[in-house]
């Protein structure tokens, strides 16, 4: 390789080659980078990947000492986390198993246990909630954000450093200080345990967020842009859907992203503030530590089932979440 | 098509004026040229007339309408920025088709109107691309494409060239003119560049320090400069301008025997303006000097650059002052040399050093 560097090209060069991708030293630099990431990558999916596993286990192979690799994968854990049981009597049990080919798949597993299945379990309840309160707040703040940005981004709106400074403010403090008056003022508003309190209150969370980083996409837009278009005969709130929004779309992937995974997992507040209506599944994977026994497998797939909606929309959005990312976010 | 008119248009942000109270009138059909050096507000102006920026004071009227306070989409004008401003999620044909949706006509009228302006501009190959993947001068035409497409009332122009290479200005500067001239529409185009002023404009409008400095025709701002600004921003290089004393018809300029005597109909005038005598400052293009063995005025020879067509001169005419003379190409004058010259009496001008601005031979002024 080095003969290339000294006595040039010996055929047509029909791609560019950089000399610094040629060179052996940064090449060895190049694959001890890569080695490098994927040694972190690995450290940082073991959690995952016992997760993934234990979901999959069996009650008794959960606990064996040491842990097993190699196990018999069964969806006893799913089962366990998604629907209540009762456990049969012995003649009730003679009786299920006569017509065992009336069951499905859940009932014949619970059997197996001796149990029967008596109805859905409170984390499909909770997991609706969650779904209803992610999302809803996650769109409203992804849209209150953006026309906020915009307005910051484009027109001098007057105190804009004292009112995005006060925007900002609202991120400061943790969580676990505001919890308490938050709590004694949702119970004065009657919010407490409703969706729109939790709605409320992950909304205003993210609404700085969504603020800051969409205004860091809209400042490089050129307002040209716009301009154009409302002398082409738009008004300003055309020009801002028809031209601006478009333009914007790897910002708003984006924020909704990032807005998204906070509502999503958000723990204390729902913890604190939620308990039987509205309660998001969170807090209720946490509980199952505490009833009759540790239901391992059943934590282990409700972990992994509450991180699979965060994972297809972010792998959904990729495409825009990498320029997203570098982009933007980091101006100002 | 259509005419307008400011009247005592002004802008201020601030405390900084940006545009003092100005009054122009720009004619049906015209092609006015805002010229000026960066921060001269013929940006701003332009941007008022289109309402992109609102007046701080004055009235603007578009065919007798006034538009002062109208929003942008309603003057019925075409903007086309200096950075094209192509919508980069459309296509070509959406883009120049984006404006006459705004005016929601059916979709066989649009595309029988892009159609037509697709022609005259000569884009047909380039309609399903996106602006980004076009040349500079590509990405002009759609621009100039999406502004003709509605017909407007009048074309404002911020520097639409700016953003091109040098050789291929020029193509488009003629494309700008013969589209001006086969429209016949009013246009209004802000550029620094005063060759670009000179080749395409109608009338140009000399601006500075936030005012208008003159409103003539490229020959009138060329050969009658109104002040010392407008002699040395036009023509590359400026006007020369040597200051002497005038006094009985003579004007004593720098260098040991270098007296200039002014023609005879500039006497009368420079007599009653000076009032006998005075500090003058003489102007005079270097292709006014004419180099000859007999010439009255005299220099030395400091730098020499062949042009192609011609040489310039740069003469010394004593320690500060160094004058351009345009000269025959085939006659060498080395570095050092003496050289004598004389002023075509009909190219000469002269300025009043106090007010700056030129001494006009026409009565009454």
């Amino acid at each position: 390789m080095a003969s290339f560097v000294e006595t040039g090209p010996q055929a047509p060069v029909t791609e560019a080659i950089r000399v610094d991708k040629v060179s052996p030293r940064s090449r060895l630099t190049r694959t001890v980078r890569a080695l490098i990431v994927i040694i972190v990558t690995f450290i940082g999916l073991i959690p995952v990947f016992v997760m993934g596993i234990t979901a999959f286990k069996s009650r008794a192979d959960v606990v064996a000492v040491p842990p097993k690799l190699v196990f018999k994968p069964t969806l006893e854990g799913f089962v366990y986390l998604l629907t209540e049981r009762a456990v049969l009597t012995q003649d009730r049990l003679a009786e299920a198993q006569a017509h065992i080919d009336e069951l499905n798949w859940m009932q014949r597993i619970a059997l197996e246990n001796g149990q029967e299945i008596t109805g859905p379990s409170d984390y499909v309840f909770r997991l609706k909630n969650s779904a209803i309160i992610a999302g809803v707040s996650t769109i409203v703040s992804v849209g209150l954000g953006l026309l906020a940005a915009y307005a910051f981004s484009r027109f001098d709106v007057p105190g804009k450093g004292d009112l995005l400074f006060f925007i900002l403010s609202t991120r400061m403090l943790p969580a676990v200080v505001v919890t308490i008056p938050l709590f004694l003022m949702y119970r004065q508003l009657k919010l407490h345990d409703t969706h729109l309190g939790m709605i409320l209150l992950y909304t205003v969370f993210n609404l700085s967020l969504s603020v800051w980083l969409l205004k860091g996409f809209i400042d490089e837009i050129p307002r040209e842009y716009e301009e154009a278009a409302l002398v082409d005969g738009y008004t300003r709130l055309q020009a801002f859907f028809k031209i601006v929004l478009p333009q914007a779309l790897t910002g708003v992937a984006a924020t909704t992203v990032f807005s998204l995974i906070f509502a999503w997992n958000e723990y204390a507040f729902a913890l604190m503030l939620t308990s039987e209506r509205a309660r998001t599944a969170p807090p209720s994977i946490a509980t199952m530590l505490g009833r009759g026994g540790i239901e391992w497998s059943a934590i282990a797939a409700g972990s992994l089932g509450f991180l699979i909606p965060v994972v297809i929309v972010t792998f959904a959005l990729r495409r825009y979440l990498l320029r997203g990312v570098t982009f933007g976010a980091i101006r100002q | 098509m259509a005419t307008i008119e400011l009247r005592q248009v002004e802008k201020r942000f601030g405390d900084l004026q940006a545009v003092k109270p100005m009054d122009l009138t720009i004619h049906d059909g015209e092609f006015v040229v805002l010229l000026g050096p960066s921060g001269c507000g013929k940006t701003t102006t332009l941007r008022m007339i289109s309402g992109l920026e609102t007046v701080t004071g004055g009235t603007i009227l578009l065919d007798g309408r006034n538009v002062t306070w109208l929003h942008p989409s309603e003057r019925d004008i075409a903007f086309v920025f200096q950075f094209f401003a192509l919508y980069p999620h459309m296509t070509v044909r959406q883009n120049i088709a984006f404006p006459l949706q705004a005016q929601g006509e059916s979709h066989e009228a649009i595309e029988k109107r892009v159609d037509e302006v697709v022609e005259l501009l000569e884009i047909g190959h380039l309609l399903d691309m996106r602006p980004g993947k076009l040349s500079g001068g590509d990405q002009q035409r759609v621009a100039l494409a999406r502004a003709l497409v509605r017909r407007p009332a009048a074309f404002l122009m911020d520097e639409p060239l700016g953003a091109l290479d040098a050789d291929f200005r020029e193509t488009m500067r003629a494309e700008i003119k013969r589209l001006h001239i086969v429209q016949n529409a009013t246009t209004v185009y802000v550029t620094h560049d005063q060759v670009e002023a000179m080749a395409m404009a109608d009338r140009i409008v000399v601006m500075s320090e936030a005012e208008i400095q003159q409103v003539g025709t490229p020959a009138e701002v060329y050969h009658k400069p109104a002040n010392l600004f407008v002699a040395r921003f036009i023509g590359s290089p400026g006007m020369n301008l040597v200051r002497g004393h005038y006094a009985d018809g003579v004007v004593h300029m720098p260098g040991a025997d270098n007296h200039y005597s002014v023609p005879p109909d500039w006497r009368r005038v420079l007599d009653e303006t000076f009032g006998g005598e005075g500090e003058v400052i003489v102007g005079f293009r270097p292709e006014a000097a004419i180099v000859s063995d007999e010439g009255t005025l005299a220099g030395q020879v400091y730098a020499s650059d062949l042009h192609g067509a011609y040489t310039m001169l740069h003469v010394n005419m004593n320690e500060h002052d160094i004058i351009h003379i345009r000269s025959d190409r085939l006659v060498l004058h080395p570095i050092g040399t003496p050289v004598r010259f004389d002023i075509n009496p009909e190219m000469v001008r002269f300025f009043d050093p106090r007010t700056e601005k030129a001494i006009s031979r026409e009565v009454g002024q």
